[in-house]
């Protein structure tokens, strides 16, 4: 018996367009729209100055901890931006530029983050699935979507969203491979922004890449420079296609940079050095865009700076309408709500008992 | 009517509701082209296609995690772990996310699924292979644990849970799969999930149990009769979640005795809050302690011991003529 090799002709290639300076690879220069780049510019900038305000909102106590997404905003909208609006997403919980750019709301944001489940209310004429924590654990959901939209027949699409800790996990496995035997038509997209908290990369695995993992279940994987907006957008846009046509699912893997800490309970001192930082502070997704946006001829510093006054304006506006809107979101009883489809006996029981208790408490509170 | 088994019947509710509506689907290890490892999806295939009755790759999660999708984008997965000892291998997508999702999303989404599992010892089966683990399920909020005692219930029962706009976990008796036939309806039968029942009345003592042990139980009661002369009242209570526990308090209300009954460890499981609520609603009307046979806090032994494991008849009626010497 000979011993013989295996062709494995899957190859993982590595995209990048803008390179750190912002400079174009025009051969390879997507053709988008100038009013989807602007657009995306738009929501980049939005992305960058909504953290930063919910970092301040965080630290003067009028939110809970939240998880930044600076540095990651390319990531998140090259892919999200491939997608039409019928398309599905399913999140994991640090996609909050994507989440925006599919409809969710920032006041929407702010509440659920001031502690409000109100604030996880999806509109109905919007196929995005809520936030999930459990690392990982929602890849699933999306393969299963996948597999809703095939049996249904439909040309829709899903693409969930992960970082680099979860391609530790089983269900990241599970999903690529149900993904590879039901051939459903999802975009695996890898936010791999170097650290799990306190672990980097090089020790989540020694794989050379995470996008490898993709091919042991026959779907393709890509990695692409994830602070290049141009890059993932073209590297989700085919995944999408291939995906819409029948093809099955891709996984991308934007190679990208968790700038700040990893929710607002961290601190990244402990681990890694501000160095590493710096260095990543160079190849600023947002600068490169606005660099690539200019030297075309559609941004401005004149344009730049009328577009950090509008969303400086909508943060604001969304700030006060989250602080109003929280104003009726007070009635503890509420947290009995969406438990079931109809509440049972012994939860309006135990409803009941809490309305009680309130209602006693307040008497005691106005007889002083 | 024929006479069924409960796999039969089991087959019957999946078939007839796959017939009825096109987003039925059933998945899961070995569903399709083997029929289940007990039958249970036995030529779903041929009459569905593989699309609809799907065999996939050997993963709880995966087949959890996947239902749960579908679900969410408005099918109606009806999924089968092929043993409730493999089904810790998906719990966190239970837990974390069929149980939520409605809540999640404030109502835009929700997940009727139902997760078919078997359960219980008395098969004579491997480890991991007889287990009952009720409580997980019960103790966690957003779902509905179910469990049969016997084909007819078990038709009804799933009928009602693959219609059911929330996720429900069906537990399956393996002891009672083809120990014994019952006359089932070839029309539609629905019991609504939350609801138990009356399986004997007497004015005595109230016996409360469900799934594998209201054989034994129903038993005891007989021997009772015969040997006693006591009249027992048996509750059944086909759903441990959310727990029906009208019928089991105005029986104690009149009996005044009750024994709880579950192969489960006993420790923290559904007995536990059977008994609470009994204190809570029926105090008064107790003329003697209440009793509870259940499974020892241990694993289940290999087989060789597990009838000594697995409460019997005669540990029912110990405990009841100890109720009853009150």
């Amino acid at each position: 018996m000979p011993k013989t090799k295996i062709d494995m002709s899957d190859q993982v290639y590595f995209l990048s367009i803008l390179n750190e300076y912002g400079n174009i690879d025009e051969a390879l220069e997507p053709d988008i729209p100038e009013d989807i780049l602007l657009k995306l510019h738009h929501y980049i900038l939005l992305g960058r100055r909504f953290d930063e305000r919910l970092l301040s909102l965080q630290r003067q106590g009028r939110i809970g901890t939240f998880p930044p997404i600076s540095g990651q905003e390319a990531a998140q909208l090259g892919a999200a931006a491939a997608m039409r609006q019928s398309d599905w997403m399913v999140p994991s919980f640090r996609e909050t530029a994507a989440e925006l750019w599919r409809g969710r709301t920032l006041e929407n944001v702010i509440i659920y983050n001031n502690g409000y489940n109100e604030g996880g209310r999806i509109p109905e004429d919007r196929n995005n699935l809520p936030i999930s924590v459990p690392v990982g654990s929602q890849i699933l959901h999306a393969v299963g979507i996948g597999y809703a939209i095939k049996y249904r027949q439909t040309d829709d699409v899903v693409m969930t969203f992960f970082g680099d800790g979860a391609t530790s996990e089983g269900d990241f496995h599970e999903g690529l491979n149900f993904a590879g035997v039901f051939q459903t038509p999802v975009i695996f997209v890898c936010q791999n922004n170097q650290w799990a908290i306190s672990l980097p990369r090089s020790k989540q695995t020694r794989s050379k890449t995470l996008a490898q993992k993709a091919l042991a279940y026959a779907v393709p994987g890509i990695q692409v420079d994830g602070n290049d907006i141009l890059a993932v957008y073209t590297a989700a846009k085919e995944a999408v296609a291939r995906a819409r046509s029948g093809e099955g699912s891709t996984m991308i893997e934007c190679v990208t940079y968790r700038m700040a800490v990893h929710t607002t309970a961290d601190d990244p001192k402990r681990y890694r050095s501000d160095q590493e930082v710096e260095e990543w502070q160079k190849r600023d997704p947002l600068d490169r865009f606005q660099k690539y946006l200019k030297d075309k001829g559609l941004l401005t510093d004149d344009g730049i700076e009328s577009s950090e006054a509008e969303i400086k304006e909508q943060i604001q506006a969304a700030v006060d309408r989250a602080e109003e809107e929280t104003k009726s979101l007070g009635d503890p009883l509420d947290m009995f709500n969406h438990a079931y489809a109809e509440l049972p006996p012994h939860l309006i029981e135990q409803r009941n008992a809490l309305a009680r208790e309130l209602e006693e408490h307040q008497g005691e509170k106005s007889h002083g | 009517m024929a006479k069924m088994t409960m796999v039969q019947s089991i087959n019957l509710a999946l078939s007839q509701e796959m017939e009825k509506d096109d987003r039925v689907m059933v998945l899961g290890e070995d569903v399709g082209v083997d029929g289940g490892v007990f039958r249970v999806t036995d030529g779903l295939i041929d009459k569905f296609g593989a699309q609809r009755v799907i065999d996939t790759p050997l993963a709880e999660s995966g087949i959890v995690g996947m239902s749960i999708g579908m679900a969410v984008y408005g099918l109606r997965p009806v999924c089968e772990i092929q043993f409730s000892g493999f089904s810790y291998q998906n719990f966190h997508q239970i837990e974390n996310h069929a149980a939520r999702l409605r809540w999640r999303s404030q109502g835009r989404f929700h997940v009727p699924m139902v997760l078919r599992t078997p359960y219980s010892g008395g098969v004579r089966a491997l480890e991991h292979h007889s287990e009952s683990r009720e409580a997980y399920y019960a103790h966690t909020p957003g779902i509905k644990m179910v469990i049969p005692s016997g084909p007819r219930n078990a038709r009804a029962l799933l009928t009602s849970a693959i219609r059911d706009p929330d996720p429900v976990i069906f537990y399956e008796s393996k002891a009672i799969y083809r120990a014994f036939r019952e006359e089932v309806p070839e029309e539609e039968e629905t019991w609504p999930i939350g609801t138990s029942q009356i399986a004997r009345e007497g004015t005595d003592l109230t016996l409360i149990s469900y799934g594998t042990m209201m054989r034994p139980t129903l038993e005891a009661a007989s021997i009772l009769q015969e040997e006693d002369g006591i009249e027992t009242d048996i509750i059944d209570l086909l759903t441990i979640s959310p727990l029906d526990d009208s019928l089991f308090v105005q029986s104690v209300r009149r009996t005044g005795r009750a024994v709880v009954i579950h192969e489960a460890p006993g420790s923290f499981g559904p007995g536990a809050e059977i008994v609470s609520r009994i204190m809570e609603k029926a105090f008064y009307y107790l003329e003697a302690p209440i009793e509870r046979v259940t499974g020892y806090d241990i694993i289940i032994p290999l087989f060789s011991r597990e009838n000594s494991y697995i409460p019997s008849t005669q540990r029912i009626l110990r405990a009841a003529r100890k109720v009853l010497s009150i």
